[in-house]
């Protein structure tokens, strides 16, 4: 467990962020909290001649909602900031249920929601909520900032497309339209194991009639899978069992589960129209309650 | 005057003393292999084979020897010019300390580096070009015995196919008439899946020969000091008086740290070669891959039952799969260890088992997992095969199991495979457990549950089990008898230190040692020191292992500190100016019979013994025992889970856990009771969770903590645990081993409790460990799901 030699910097700016990782000619790596990049390093499966510790910049650990109900995520604002987050548990729900199951709590003391965004994981389960919930990323390079949507930012697995001399400094998830509803949900076979598999429902209600839906799947494909047809089924429409149903097959029917030890391909689509028919049943129960 | 001593205020025999070592552990200032760091000290790293099976054209190290900082590359050619390539293992195959001729399982140790730090030797072993040939990789036994499969031991000479032995115990004609009368035959096959003990501390070592005076020190993580001692003198040829083991903390062992591994006999070697200290620290992977995994057992099951439910036999046909090398840590009487151990608790007329092991292009070991030698497979299979011919009956399964039991008034007990048991009380501890978790309420509400579609199981599992080998008569590792000793030393204060053969690894030797000298001669366990794992200073022993310390080295503690007392009296005699006739003892003091008052402490006994001493008595208060125990110890385990199974996603959870545990005389309840519970969470973890398995190309799944799961704080179920106490009757003190008997008869009870929640969808059977989509599997498709968890490989 012993990395490769590798150069450190550790710079104060966001500028020097970018002008090491020029200079770095894509061999560099950009280290947030580390929880992916230091045990690929010690695997030797990741060999950066340079590793550019973001750490020391300052006013990137927030995370907070503007006044047009936007929320915003640094670039160092960790999973246990979002998991502890009272703002999170009242304005975002699949949020709020997705931070405390990330990995374990270790890792999430030091991970970051915009790491795992950007290590592309398949099996990582921000991409998944963030992806359900509409997101982008903000990118900061020597040209200054873009954004990009999430469903397009992840390429292929442990891959994005920012460019060799661009950083992510933040995640946004962008203004509600209307009540937001939703969860997420994954099974994982002890706490801090990747998911066999994950649903993310992310809704926006006018009364019983869903506006907005994101349904998007962890751990069921070569990245995440945005389940637009699933989503689709949705709006417009009020929560029925029919209707909960045929989101939840069309779910099933975009997930591209590959057999593992974690179980069959099977399984694990039937896994996935489980947790999606079981958020948006919970949903329904509790507008009834409402009601 | 002095006045007989309240035994709990001085940490004697039931004080749940806390753990001395802990003040260290949880400061950070435990002082374990990697802690330690002696001048010019030089790191070794492995290169282990991708391969499973291949044979080695050539090795290039050149490139490696190029490296600045690298003072030493060895390969197998190296090792075998100094005889050094092959090393015997402890079941008396061979083992390839570092490969030569071919690689046999995916990890094996190729070749190492020795160099300044340890990144400078990883960088040393990326240098390294092996070119291997591919050989057919052999995963499971049925690849390995059939009839094309290529040997994998063409190392051995007569070694034509992949069987490493066949074994049989028990009266095969008897059985076999048995099984004639029976009314039902109740069939089972199960697997045992292979698992790791993966203390948390990995394997380690330190090598250092000194040239100038000819003495080899290894500090190393061994549960058997003195064993390697005896192994080095011999392997290394090296006089044992100038070999050294020191095994300092360990941290955690559970049978991964008894075998030598080839990582130490190299940084020995290294050591020698450079005439620096070689230290060796082994990572996570390699420790997975490479050392002594547990389990990796097939059985064929049959009971033989009369109409009413009464066991007339048993049957079991093993196969196990070793890996390359035949290394299992085991008494080498016992081919299967003590598989034979099963049914121990039941009266059973007539029983058979042959054994069949085979080697397979995977890694060695079969050590005995948190376990006395095989024995958690044997009580595993004997519970489950329980479970089944209740069901197969359809009898309640408590109520087969109390009909089966030996009866207290039957003891000694001859078991069905031979074995002696000597003492128990099975069914009272069935009954306190029933008690315990409300077994008629819950089965009504299992009842009640089923109606809304609920599934609720409970399962039991009951069991005695021999630890503690010796006797030496018929226990012996490599014809080494299995017994133990204790040197104690009592200082002119008062104040004392004790020494074993024994090694510490978690079990809280140095409290529970101190209790019983405590309990025997009235020193407060605080002044009493207790050391291990030093070869030059602790007397000898064969380890800590098989819940055997207690048994064994814990006798020898008693005795020893008997031995003293013997002493302290004389002195006690000297000091009262009495004959020795007319001394009585109560705790801490000796009394005149006849003057209650007139006493001394065995502390005043103590500064006499350097000061005062009779004319004619050897001056100091010292003494040694050696103890060879008359018989193993049988503890007695009821353990029983509730369950509730997700019907739609295979998903179960548990609902309680009630633990009864008979292990005679508690000398720390405490202790005994994280023992206990320690066990139990490895039992749930195999149970549910745990499993190494291999693909097709013999890559090993389950190389890491992402793949090999330990259970954390979030999914461990609660505990509660029950005791009775049936005091062992050849202990000194009672006691009965402990350490193993919750991992040993716990998983039966988690996978009863889940089949019993699927009773009636046709489900009789899914083997360990029950991922929640093997029940879905079984669920929907309404069969048994049986062997390892496959590694699938479609689309």
């Amino acid at each position: 467990m012993y990395p490769s030699r590798f150069r450190y910097e550790a710079p104060a700016t966001i500028e020097e962020v970018i002008d090491l990782l020029h200079d770095g000619g894509g061999e560099a790596k950009v280290l947030a909290g580390g929880q992916s990049l230091i045990p690929l390093m010690k695997l030797r499966f990741a060999a950066p001649e340079l590793v550019v510790d973001i750490n020391r910049l300052a006013g990137l650990d927030y995370h907070r909602v503007d006044p047009d109900g936007s929320i915003h995520v640094g670039a160092l604002c960790r999973h246990a900031d979002l998991e502890r987050s009272v703002l999170l548990s009242s304005k975002q729900p699949t949020m709020a249920e997705a931070a405390p199951l990330i990995a374990d709590p270790i890792v999430r003391t030091r991970g970051t929601l915009v790491g795992s965004l950007c290590h592309a994981d398949p099996q990582g389960d921000w991409a998944a909520v963030v992806t359900a919930l509409g997101g982008y990323v903000v990118a900061q390079g020597r040209d200054g900032r873009r954004t990009i949507p999430v469903d397009e930012f992840v390429s292929g697995p442990f891959q994005n497309v920012l460019a060799y001399d661009e950083i992510v400094v933040e995640a946004v998830i962008p203004p509600p339209t209307g009540t937001v509803a939703g969860g997420y949900l994954k099974l994982e076979r002890r706490v801090g194991d990747f998911a066999t598999a994950g649903s993310a429902v992310a809704l926006e209600l006018s009364g019983d009639v869903v506006l907005r839906a994101g349904i998007a799947l962890t751990g069921v494909g070569a990245s995440t899978i945005n389940a637009t047809n699933s989503a689709a089924v949705l709006t417009g429409r009020a929560l029925t069992s029919e209707v909960i149903g045929e989101a939840a097959d069309l779910a099933a029917v975009a997930a591209q589960p590959k057999s593992d030890h974690r179980g069959s391909a099977e399984y694990k689509r039937h896994l996935v129209r489980t947790f999606v028919e079981r958020i948006l049943t919970r949903v329904t129960e509790t507008q009834q309650r409402a009601a | 005057m002095t006045q007989a001593l309240d035994e709990i205020k001085i940490g004697g025999m039931g004080a749940s003393r806390r753990r001395v070592e802990d003040n260290r552990f949880i400061r950070g200032r435990g002082n374990y292999i990697d802690d330690i760091v002696l001048p010019g000290m030089l790191h070794m790293e492995i290169l282990r084979s991708p391969m499973a099976h291949a044979r080695i054209r050539s090795i290039d190290t050149s490139k490696a020897w190029d490296i600045p900082g690298v003072r030493l590359v060895l390969t197998g050619e190296m090792m075998a010019a100094r005889n050094l390539a092959w090393m015997p293992t402890l079941s008396y195959d061979t083992q390839a300390v570092l490969a030569t001729d071919k690689v046999r399982f995916q990890g094996q140790e190729v070749a190492c580096v020795i160099a300044d730090d340890p990144y400078i030797a990883k960088d040393g072993c990326d240098a390294i070009v092996v070119d291997y040939e591919p050989l057919p990789v052999i995963v499971n036994p049925t690849q390995a015995l059939a009839t094309d499969a290529p040997v994998i031991r063409d190392d051995k000479v007569n070694q034509h196919d992949n069987v490493a032995f066949d074994w049989e115990v028990g009266d095969k004609e008897g059985t076999d008439r048995a099984f004639e009368q029976a009314h039902l035959v109740s069939k089972i096959k199960l697997h045992y899946p292979r698992s790791h003990p993966s203390p948390l501390e990995c394997c380690g070592s330190i090598a250092d020969f000194d040239r100038a005076t000819s003495k080899l020190t290894v500090y190393m993580t061994s549960q058997a000091p003195h064993i390697v001692r005896a192994a080095v003198a011999m392997v290394a040829e090296l006089p044992e008086h100038m070999i050294r083991i020191v095994s300092p903390d360990l941290g955690g062992g559970f049978g991964n740290k008894v075998p030598i591994y080839p990582g130490y006999v190299m940084s020995i070697l290294a050591s020698i070669l450079t005439e620096r200290p070689v230290k060796w620290i082994e990572d996570r992977s390699g420790n997975l891959i490479s050392t002594g995994f547990g389990r990796d057992v097939y059985l064929d099951g049959e009971l033989a039952l009369r109409e009413d439910g009464k066991i007339l036999a048993v049957r079991m046909k093993t196969t196990s799969d070793h890996g390359a090398f035949f290394a299992d840590a085991q008494p080498s009487k016992f081919k299967i260890g003590l598989m034979h151990s099963a049914f121990a608790c039941y009266d059973i007329p007539y029983a058979h088992l042959s054994a069949r092991g085979v080697y397979t292009t995977k890694a060695p070991g079969g050590v005995a997992y948190r376990c006395s030698f095989r024995v958690t497979e044997a009580m595993f299979f004997q519970e489950r095969m329980v479970q089944a011919a209740a069901d197969d009956l359809g009898m309640d399964q408590a109520e087969f199991r109390r009909i089966n039991f030996v009866r207290d008034d039957d003891f000694p007990h001859r078991t069905p495979y031979g074995f002696l048991t000597d003492s128990g009380q099975y069914a009272k501890c069935l009954d306190v457990g029933l008690e315990a978790i409300g077994y008629a309420e819950f089965l009504k509400e299992k009842e009640e549950a089923r109606k809304r579609g609920r599934l609720l199981g409970i399962g039991i599992s009951t069991m005695t089990e021999p630890l503690g080998a010796g006797n030496s008569r018929e226990y012996d590792i490599l014809g080494i008898k299995m017994f133990d000793s204790a040197e104690l030393r009592v200082h002119m204060t008062g104040k004392a230190i004790l020494r074993t053969g024994a090694m510490n690894q978690g079990q809280g030797h140095q409290t529970t040692w101190a209790q019983i000298v405590a309990h025997e001669l009235g020193l407060p366990a605080d002044d009493i020191t207790v050391e291990e794992g030093d070869t030059d200073t602790a007397p000898f022993g064969m380890g800590t292992y098989a819940s055997r310390s207690t048994p064994v080295a814990g006798a020898a503690v008693s005795m020893v500190s008997r031995k003293v007392k013997a002493k302290a009296r004389k002195l006690a005699a000297h000091l009262l100016e009495v004959s020795e006739e007319d001394i009585e003892w109560e705790l801490g003091r000796f009394y005149v019979r006849s003057a209650r008052d007139r006493g001394v402490s065995i502390q005043e006994c103590a500064m006499a013994a350097y000061s005062n001493m009779p004319d004619g008595l050897e001056p100091g208060l010292e003494a040694n025992a050696y103890y060879d125990p008359p018989n193993l110890t049988w503890p007695f385990g009821c353990y029983i889970a509730t369950v509730e199974v997700d019907p739609v996603t295979g998903v179960w959870d548990v609902l309680r856990v009630v633990a009864v545990d008979d292990c005679g005389v508690r000398i720390n309840p405490m202790i005994v009771e994280g023992q206990i519970m320690g066990g139990l969470t490895e039992a749930y973890a195999m149970a549910n969770m745990q499993f190494i398995t291999f693909d097709a190309e013999g890559n090993c799944v389950g190389s890491n903590f992402m793949d090999y799961l330990i259970p954390s704080a979030w999914e461990t179920p609660g505990y509660e645990l029950h005791e009775v106490v049936t005091p062992c009757p050849h202990h000194p003190i009672g006691a009965k081993g402990v350490g193993e008997c919750a991992t040993v008869g716990g998983p039966a009870a988690f996978v009863n409790a889940v089949i019993d929640a699927l009773k009636g969808t046709g489900v009789r059977n899914i083997d360990m460990p029950l991922l929640p989509d093997r029940v879905y599997e079984a669920l929907t498709q309404k069969h048994d799901v049986s062997g390892a968890p496959p590694v699938r490989t479609d689309n």
